[in-house]
């Protein structure tokens, strides 16, 4: 039988439909195109794809199941080595991990990895709703600080270690980036609020509104009888340019406009929590954020929405996905372009115009590539003379963020370096004994997967260093 | 969930409760606030705490009705709870060291200056407090501010009680007359804190303003609560929820901090009468 050079293609809602809703953009595989992707895979011998995986799920076992059309046994491969599948078969780079891997992509596309690890992970909960059932505890405390990605990883494998865990979040839903950041389009709150439950179901108490550093400080998390602390709080504070304007009403930081649409259900025709809706709008970045905010400014009713980033297609950072999806629902990219100021509104007749201080326009700059730096990026440079102004009224700063120093500044003891980020050794073990980090708090903004990856090594860390007590 | 433990009405606008948050009750110090929730649905606030009780793990604030959350929050009775309540956040106000202090509450922000006052009054500072109001039947907290200063000035805005006027006269009065306070702490409306600022400018006293920006996690996260410093000419972006909300009154920009404040005034207008429709159908 000829094998299908092709992927099967992920079922999508049209661009034009999907630009004026909040519902997810791909609808998923349905059972009989899983099974026919399935058997794309050569179920090769020296399975290149594991390797691929930061968290090493067994990709050929699980896909050789759906092939038998075995779902559940596909989805309880996933879960060994997996806490978060319907996450990750959605937000996970896999054209740069797993897929980039593949023995097909060498001569045709690789396996449709993230499109099964999805579709097992939605049959799973659609079907099976038995629960999870706790294993016997083993006797140790652990404390997990944030419910995000590395967090909720970290707390999935030792609670099946049999681990007495308990999950700290200043927030008032768990999830973390997955509820505050990612918009409902790309990863439903429904979806991780499920993948919580079935922690939870292990045994994990998830402890909202506490915020460490505050409510409580790690070290009092020793004194109540954990054996040991992982920190993964996430990125923390949003980075602003430092250019005039910034201080207007209109201008956000990514963190805000998402946190407001996102965990706020400021999306909703008739919300609680205000938000910035229609007009024109510029979003300044070229990473994921940034398409997740210019995405969202245009589901909220935007007429014009533009992506405005200092260097070339070339070098955007964000998922190749993201961003044809961006420019098929209509994200204008203005490539090599830099703000330099954002205009306001002033009426020198009328200081009480309600209208003053509002954003009316962007100055930006055309920039070109000129010498590559350190790195081997090459540094867009500006063009004399070339500036020019966007016409926007609200403005998305989507250029990343630094590390929290809530956890650093409470906490003696605990190395960080010159960014802030938390330092680790290959463990995720901090210069501080028994307390273990990973996530953003060490890398500063990175993928959910590579958080997910780091909570797995500070887990097996901790179950080897308590396992000898 | 968190009860309300109790609940007492101070003046029309002006509601205290105290709510059972003990880990907050353990940590929280004058001049940090907390962030509330009444509902599932519903947006995050923020409240300075107005004092503990950590034998009983109470939380006291103490809230003006002025939008659709506290509208609320203000309907919720003494045993019932509300959804999240967490805290404390933001930095305490720096009291080490102080000997003679000037206090200038304004409203509601009277609540907040309170335990600031209480806490110089137990260090064994000197306390000189300046109270201001609208009128005579927004007046709060009198009692417990004569309760932990040698000396208290009442001013309403109307005459109706106590001394006519703003809170600002009685301060160039006093600083007139050669007092010499270490800080001058003012909490209250940005407009009233600007001019406390700038009277006490001439007399080079430091002045400490408690910002209360608008914000959503209070954590660092959003970047929502931003304010611009100006430093030796250069302007400094401070996020109030990590850095303050305590800040140098000389440093602050308070004609962009008033601008940032209205952001969503019609947003907030509407769903607050909205709610007022809603609260008056129930009944």
């Amino acid at each position: 039988m000829a094998l299908n050079p092709k992927k099967h293609e992920m079922p999508t809602q049209a661009p034009d439909v999907r630009a004026h809703n909040f519902s997810e953009v791909a609808l998923g595989y349905t059972a009989q195109i899983a099974v026919e992707e399935a058997k794309r895979c050569l179920n090769c011998r020296n399975r290149p794809c594991v390797a691929g995986c930061p968290v090493n799920v067994n990709i050929p076992d699980f896909i050789m199941k759906i092939k038998a059309g075995d779902f559940e046994g596909a989805y309880q491969v996933i879960n060994e080595t997996s806490s978060l599948p319907a996450v990750c078969g959605r937000v996970c780079p896999q054209e740069t991990q797993c897929e980039s891997k593949c023995s097909m992509g060498v001569k045709f596309e690789p396996v449709g990895i993230g499109r099964l690890e999805r579709f097992v992970a939605d049959w799973h909960n659609a079907n099976v709703s038995e629960k999870t059932v706790p294993p016997a505890p083993n006797g140790h405390k652990v404390a997990i600080v944030g419910s995000g990605p590395s967090g909720l990883t970290c707390a999935g494998d030792l609670a099946k270690k049999g681990y007495s865990v308990s999950v700290f979040e200043a927030l008032h839903t768990a999830g973390g980036v997955l509820v505050y950041g990612i918009p409902e389009f790309r990863l439903p709150k429904s979806i991780v609020a499920k993948e919580v439950e079935t922690l939870q179901d292990l045994g994990v108490d998830v402890q909202t509104n506490v915020v460490i550093g505050k409510t409580l400080t790690v070290d009092e998390l020793f004194e109540m009888g954990y054996e040991a602390v992982f920190i993964g709080s996430g990125a923390g504070l949003p980075n602003f340019m430092n250019i005039p304007g910034e201080s207007l009403k209109g201008v956000y930081s990514a963190n805000e406009f998402l946190t407001r649409s996102n965990l706020m259900r400021a999306y909703l025709d008739d919300p609680v929590t205000p938000i910035r809706k229609g007009g024109r709008v510029a979003v300044v970045g070229g990473g994921n954020v940034a398409m997740d905010a210019a995405r969202t400014a245009l589901r909220l009713g935007a007429e014009q929405v533009y992506i405005v980033y200092r260097r070339s297609m070339d070098e955007l950072p964000a998922r190749r996905e993201e961003v044809e999806h961006a420019m098929e629902e209509g994200i204008d990219f203005r490539l090599l372009n830099n703000p330099v100021e954002i205009l306001g509104f002033e009426n020198p007749d009328d200081p009480r115009d309600p209208r003053n201080g509002f954003v009316t326009g962007m100055r930006c700059i055309r920039m070109e590539l000129g010498e590559p730096d350190a790195k081997g990026r090459r540094r867009p440079v500006p063009i004399p003379g070339s500036e020019f102004t966007l016409d926007v009224d609200t403005v998305i700063m989507a250029i990343g963020t630094s590390p929290n120093p809530l956890i650093k500044d409470t906490t003696e003891g605990l190395a960080v370096n010159s960014h802030g980020g938390i330092i680790v050794n290959e463990d995720g073990l901090t210069s501080r004994e028994n307390v273990y980090a990973g996530g953003d708090a060490v890398t500063g903004a990175a993928t959910v997967i590579s958080a997910m990856g780091a909570g797995k090594v500070a887990a097996k860390a901790i179950d080897e260093a308590l396992r000898q007590r | 969930m968190y009860r309300i433990l109790t609940k007492t009405v101070l003046n029309p606008t002006v509601t205290q409760m105290e709510i059972e948050a003990p880990l907050v009750a353990n940590k929280a110090k004058p001049g940090q606030f907390i962030i509330l929730r009444v509902d599932e649905a519903g947006e995050r606030i923020p409240l300075t705490v107005a004092g503990v009780d950590k034998a009983r793990g109470a939380v006291k604030i103490i809230f003006q009705i002025v939008g659709a959350t506290t509208e609320l929050l203000n309907a919720k009775n003494e045993g019932e709870f509300i959804q999240d309540f967490v805290g404390p956040l933001g930095m305490p106000t720096h009291l080490e060291g102080l000997r003679k202090v000037c206090i200038v509450g304004g409203g509601v922000g009277c609540a907040i200056a309170m335990p600031v006052a209480q806490a110089l009054h137990e260090q064994g500072a000197e306390v000189t407090s300046i109270i201001g109001f609208r009128n005579r039947d927004l007046l709060i907290l009198e009692d417990e501010f004569r309760a932990c200063s040698d000396r208290l000035i009442v001013m309403t805005d109307d005459g109706s009680y106590a001394r006519h006027g703003n809170v600002t006269v009685p301060l160039k009065e006093l600083l007139e007359a050669g007092e010499r306070f270490d800080l001058i702490i003012t909490i209250g409306p940005l407009i009233m804190m600007k001019f406390v600022t700038l009277t006490a400018k001439p007399f080079s006293v430091p002045v400490t303003v408690s910002m209360n920006p608008i914000m959503i996690d209070g954590t660092g996260m959003c970047g929502g609560c931003r304010l611009t410093l100006v430093r030796d000419g250069r302007r400094i972006t401070k996020f109030a929820c990590v850095d303050g909300p305590d800040f140098n009154g000389y440093e602050v920009d308070f004609d962009e901090a008033m601008s940032r404040g209205r952001m969503y005034f019609d947003f907030e207008r509407r769903a607050h009468e909205a709610t007022c429709n809603l609260l008056k159908g129930g009944n």
